[in-house]
């Protein structure tokens, strides 16, 4: 049980600065989730974590010590490798009992301790056999389990679920979720998939290029993404954006591009006052856009041709065209529309995002 | 016909007729006969066997042969039985051999082994100059061993030695070593030329080894709380095992039944103290021109090598399968 606190966090190899400036406070018994596409400094700042990599600036504390001079062995954490990384010429219970043998624990106290983990996992049948026996959903629960029975202060994760099989994935997720719930660890975790990072992390870091875009619990990033980034990275499908002009006509202000004119919302009037006459970036989520009906004011809806119908149950997704703007819409399975067909759409304007040109900072 | 490929029906019409079918163009005969499995894997095979049988069977078969009868050279000899073996077993110089033999394979292999894993966990490190070190330190292995064994022998030499020139000079010695006119001496220098030669073998073998293991194992372990000596012995020595194993076998075949490098440094002597079997056999048979015995000789080194490959086959396979 600890909190881990990360200031300045620097990583440069020769040529490329991986982590840079990174501060995080990752509070006691807390998992939270690193996110972000590959390259982005999420498994660095996890290895410097660990202390698989050396710091090149910054400091790293684990508890209430400062770490960045401790081995990892002194570090009283554990890590679930990507590829699980068990020792291929021992058995399951070795695989578990190593961490507790090389710390010269009491057999007993290892032999019960293995136990306990096995029992969580539901894995005693296994203790016997060697990895190469196991299947990956298995292998998975063993590396699990190795980093369980040493009780440490951390769990680090470093894209534990990416070798799984899609069904098996969202199965260990859900286990993983209960585990944390059990153990009330402190844990770190890494991951490129954002859904993965919404479901388990109580707060998620949004990174790339080795800054951190975001910090934040799921549904804030989801609502109020800080900039472009973290707009399209978060929610699947992508949030659609458009280039628009603000331009104010008789007092009504309005957001246009060929193809689009949205009348911006009056609460957003104040923040968007300075971009008057100039282009910013409109985005709109697939789920807040919906088929017109009659009730929908005309200032929110506008006309687009379907170009592809993706239906996947329970819902369709629409690759719609509207002017030179493609975009995605994701609307009820009970819509019938062809391909190539006109429709009208509408917006939800409470949920509309706007973002700097320059900076791509949320406006 | 404006385009006969454009029409759909027309260009499948078309290939068809474009391709000799199979069922009206007639089999040849000679094809005929290859169809049959058998004839076909015995005709492959049988270069392989041919080459087998002139190289390896025939003068095997020939050296057993040789080995039960009288033949010198110039006699063509008659079947004496196990006559030679008995002879050679009562003499004293062949024993010398034989233990020399053992001595010298099971020592330079254990320098080897120790050496070249040393090497190869050095050179599995990053470090600049990475490609080039690891290029010439097959130099040894790449010389031809009469070459490389020339010079040492030139290092050794009892007058001109470079060694107790040196050791003279920085003060080690006041006397100098007898590195060749000693039996014991002889042998151990004779183990040092065999390790230099030989090492270059193990280090890029259980390097190739070392590479296959997944760097995470040692990470998982340094976070388990492995120590350095740790993570070699439960980590990497486990999962090397196998091309250890292999390397090794190797190592004692070819060592066992080294002959170049004592027949250039010491050609067995002084007074016969360094024979090994392989030039004992040689001095018996050829120098000597008595085949049938030195074939006898020769073939003392069967069983021991069939039992120890034998015994390392056995455990590599155990090895593998558990």
């Amino acid at each position: 049980m600890a909190q881990v606190l990360m200031k300045d966090l620097n990583k440069k190899y020769d040529e490329v600065h991986a982590v840079k400036d990174v501060n995080l406070h990752i509070r006691d018994k807390e998992f939270i989730v690193l996110v972000g596409p590959s390259g982005c400094g999420k498994s660095t700042t996890l290895r410097m974590v660990a202390g698989l990599e050396e710091i090149t600036s910054g400091e790293i504390s684990i508890g209430d010590r400062i770490v960045n001079d401790l081995p990892p062995k002194d570090r009283d954490i554990a890590m679930v490798f990507q590829n699980y990384a068990l020792y291929p010429h021992m058995t399951v219970y070795d695989n578990m009992a190593f961490g507790l043998k090389m710390r010269k624990f009491p057999k007993p106290e290892i032999q019960k301790r293995v136990q306990d983990a096995a029992e969580i996992l539901g894995i005693q049948e296994l203790l016997k056999r060697k990895p190469r026996q196991l299947s990956g959903g298995q292998r998975q629960r063993v590396a699990v389990g190795r980093a369980i029975v040493r009780h440490p202060q951390v769990f680090l994760f470093d894209e534990p679920l990416s070798n799984l099989d899609a069904k098996l994935r969202v199965q260990m997720r859900v286990e993983l979720k209960r585990l944390h719930d059990r153990l009330e660890t402190t844990a770190i975790y890494v991951t490129h998939d954002q859904v993965e990072a919404m479901t388990l992390g109580d707060r998620v870091v949004v990174m790339r290029d080795g800054w951190i875009q975001q910090v934040g619990e799921p549904l804030e990033l989801y609502s109020k993404p800080a900039n472009k980034f973290v707009a399209g990275f978060i929610g699947s499908p992508a949030m659609n954006f458009a280039d628009v002009t603000i331009a104010d006509a008789n007092g009504v202000v309005w957001a246009e591009t060929p193809g689009l004119k949205v009348r911006v919302p009056p609460a957003c009037l104040e923040r968007l006052r300075p971009y008057k006459g100039q282009h910013i970036t409109l985005g709109i989520r697939p789920e807040d856009l919906h088929l017109a009906g009659g009730a929908d004011p005309s200032e929110y809806t506008f006309d687009s041709t379907v170009e592809v119908v993706e239906p996947l149950g329970s819902e369709i997704l629409l690759d719609i065209k509207t002017g030179p703007n493609m975009m995605v819409a994701r609307v009820d399975p009970t819509v019938r529309v062809k391909v190539h067909e006109s429709i009208r759409l509408a917006l939800n304007p409470e949920r509309l995002h706007f973002f700097d040109m320059k900076t791509e900072a949320a406006i | 016909m404006k385009n006969p490929i454009a029409g759909g029906a027309g260009g499948a019409a078309g290939v068809e007729v474009a391709l000799p079918h199979p069922r009206t163009s007639r089999v040849q005969p000679r094809t005929r006969v290859l169809e049959s499995e058998r004839l076909l894997a015995a005709l492959l095979l049988a270069p392989a066997v041919l080459l087998l049988g002139t190289f390896i069977a025939y003068p095997f078969v020939m050296g057993v042969w040789l080995s039960l009868s009288s033949t010198t050279v110039g006699t063509a000899g008659t079947f004496v039985g196990l006559k030679n073996f008995e002879k050679v077993w009562n003499d004293s110089i062949f024993r010398e051999a034989f233990q020399n033999t053992a001595i010298y394979t099971g020592l330079a292999t254990l320098f080897k082994l120790s050496l070249g894993m040393w090497l190869a966990l050095l050179l599995n490190r990053h470090f600049r100059g990475k490609r080039l070190v690891r290029a010439s330190m097959l130099l040894p292995f790449i010389v031809p061993t009469v070459l490389s064994t020339y010079a040492w022998r030139w290092m050794f030499d009892p007058t001109f030695s470079v060694l107790n020139w040196t050791l003279y000079k920085l003060g080690f010695i006041a006397d100098k070593l007898p590195f060749l006119s000693d039996g014991v001496w002889g042998l151990g220098c004779a183990i040092v030329v065999n390790t230099w030669r030989g090492m270059p073998f193990f280090a890029i073998t259980l390097l190739a080894g070392l590479q296959t293991i997944n760097p995470d194992l040692h990470e998982a372990a340094s976070l388990d709380g492995a120590n350095a000596w740790e993570r070699f012995w439960y980590v990497t020595w486990p999962l090397l095992k196998p091309v250890t194993l292999v390397v090794v076998v190797f190592s004692v075949i070819q060592t066992f039944s080294d002959f170049q490098l004592i027949y250039v440094l010491t050609g067995g002597g002084p007074a016969n103290s360094t024979h090994l079997i392989a030039t004992y056999a040689y001095q018996i048979g050829v120098a000597t021109g008595l085949l049938g015995e030195g074939a006898a000789i020769s073939l003392f080194m069967l069983p021991v090598l069939f039992i120890v490959v034998w015994l390392q086959l056995r455990y590599l396979r155990r090895l593998e399968g558990a």
